[in-house]
């Protein structure tokens, strides 16, 4: 089978209004993901234990089933109780709440990674818990979060074709639909993995550089 | 339709379509184990050419998406005269994909050995397949472990995509059974609970035996 230069040019078009849609629904999912987990977290460290053990279960549901499935989940069993959500609207729920219990976890590891020491003496002096997280905890535990966050960035925006199952019209989706035209899906196919390869490998370097430089900002060594 | 009519009518169905998803889980796992041993050694080799191959296949896999790959190999690869049916090309997509994960897990690995150990082999003089066999890779495979226990979920719910290319797995099931019945609650939920049961009070917990077992032999624990 010959690769067609002209046509992929003729499909040029479409397929860099699909890039943007893949960013955007990307970039909305992940912003729904950094609030979710937060809130995920912050309910893990509540007082209460029944509300620790509900939310603790729930982030480990959310994170051993799969996406593709949650997104099916959110789609179909709305109208079922009489709610109808559009494509977009439960593409960016399902894969908000994925990623925002994986983010969660991101922030635990960095918010237990901060020494007991500094808890104690937030207590000492009376700080209030706010000023606690906001002015001691957050700050200590944002670099090591800094390089999980950066991954899941880039997890997210490749789960992102996934959406194309509930009709989102994002790179997938258009390839399948160009395929579906044509009855051609080497160039689409390929496209597709072509652009995604072109994006995600530069943001992967750029967040490996950012990484180093909060580090380096804060004065953390390594 | 109450729910225990709801299972007696489709619970044969889930079954099969949990069988179907087991069986390439565990086939995915085979393929990505292996794949990020030969990739992740590939990767520390002294030879250009075998680390190129290597960052080719980890930066190809890890840099596009899972279904991207799993398209292409079941529509794309049929074109250049490589056809495979739809239960090969699933099992071997999402292993690929998970093996270039995994080959990263392995160079990691090796690389946290402890370097006394790797000085102490060549002072043994042991030849140099035998130092890795023997004395690196045992280690290594304890320091990996846990993370491969993340991985191997990752896989199990990598399974999930293969119902897009018509797999009869779990997915594939419920997708049908929604369809024909719109019960979407019981049909979608049931397939969570089975997932969220097979990640929760199986695979994890073997992993986790796997480790205790592992920290044994390696004198650890």
């Amino acid at each position: 089978m010959e690769w067609r230069w002209d046509w992929v040019w003729d499909l040029a078009p479409r397929f860099v209004d699909a890039t943007g849609k893949t960013l955007i629904a990307a970039g909305g999912g992940y912003t729904i993901a950094i609030i979710l987990g937060l809130v995920f977290v912050l309910a893990q460290r509540t007082p209460l234990l029944p509300v620790t053990l509900v939310v603790r279960e729930f982030v480990e549901l959310i994170r051993s089933t799969p996406l593709l499935l949650q997104i099916f989940f959110v789609y179909y069993v709305g109208p079922q109780f009489g709610l109808t959500l559009s494509p977009w609207t439960a593409g960016l729920i399902a894969i908000g709440v994925h990623y925002g219990a994986y983010l969660s976890e991101v922030y635990r590891g960095g918010i237990e990674s901060v020494p007991k020491g500094q808890w104690e003496a937030a207590k000492a002096i009376n700080l209030p818990i706010v000023t606690t997280y906001r002015r001691i905890v957050i700050p200590q535990a944002l670099p090591p979060a800094v390089a999980g966050m950066g991954n899941y960035l880039v997890g997210i925006f490749k789960d992102t074709p996934m959406l194309s199952v509930i009709g989102v019209a994002e790179l997938m989706h258009t390839a399948t639909a160009v395929g579906a035209e044509s009855y051609r899906y080497l160039e689409p196919y390929t496209m597709v993995g072509a652009i995604f390869l072109a994006v995600s490998l530069p943001s992967a370097f750029a967040i490996n550089v950012f990484e180093r430089w909060v580090r380096r900002t804060l004065g953390m060594t390594k | 339709m109450t729910y225990i009519e709801f299972l007696d009518v489709y619970g044969g169905r889930l079954i099969d379509g949990t069988i179907v998803t087991i069986y390439q889980f565990f086939l995915a796992t085979f393929v990505a184990v292996a794949a990020a041993l030969a990739f992740g050694l590939m990767r520390l080799s002294q030879n250009l050419m075998l680390r190129a191959v290597a960052v080719a296949y980890i930066e190809f896999f890890r840099g596009t998406s899972l279904l991207v790959q799993l398209f292409w190999i079941f529509f794309v690869l049929p074109l250049f005269g490589i056809t495979l049916d739809k239960f090969t090309a699933g099992f071997l997509a999402v292993g690929l994909n998970m093996g270039a994960y995994g080959a990263e897990l392995v160079r990691g690995a090796v690389l946290a050995v402890p370097k006394g150990q790797w000085e102490a082999a060549l002072a043994l003089n042991m030849a140099p397949h035998n130092r890795m066999r023997r004395i690196i890779l045992p280690q290594a495979f304890v320091i990996m472990l846990p993370p491969w226990g993340n991985l191997i979920i990752e896989i199990l719910k990598g399974t999930a995509l293969v119902a897009l290319i018509a797999v009869a797995d779990l997915m594939f099931e419920v997708r049908q059974i929604n369809i024909t019945t719109f019960l979407s609650a019981e049909s979608f939920g049931t397939a969570i609970v089975i997932y969220y049961v097979i990640a929760r009070f199986f695979v994890t917990p073997g992993m986790r035996g796997l480790e205790r077992l592992m920290n044994r032999r390696i004198g650890k624990a």
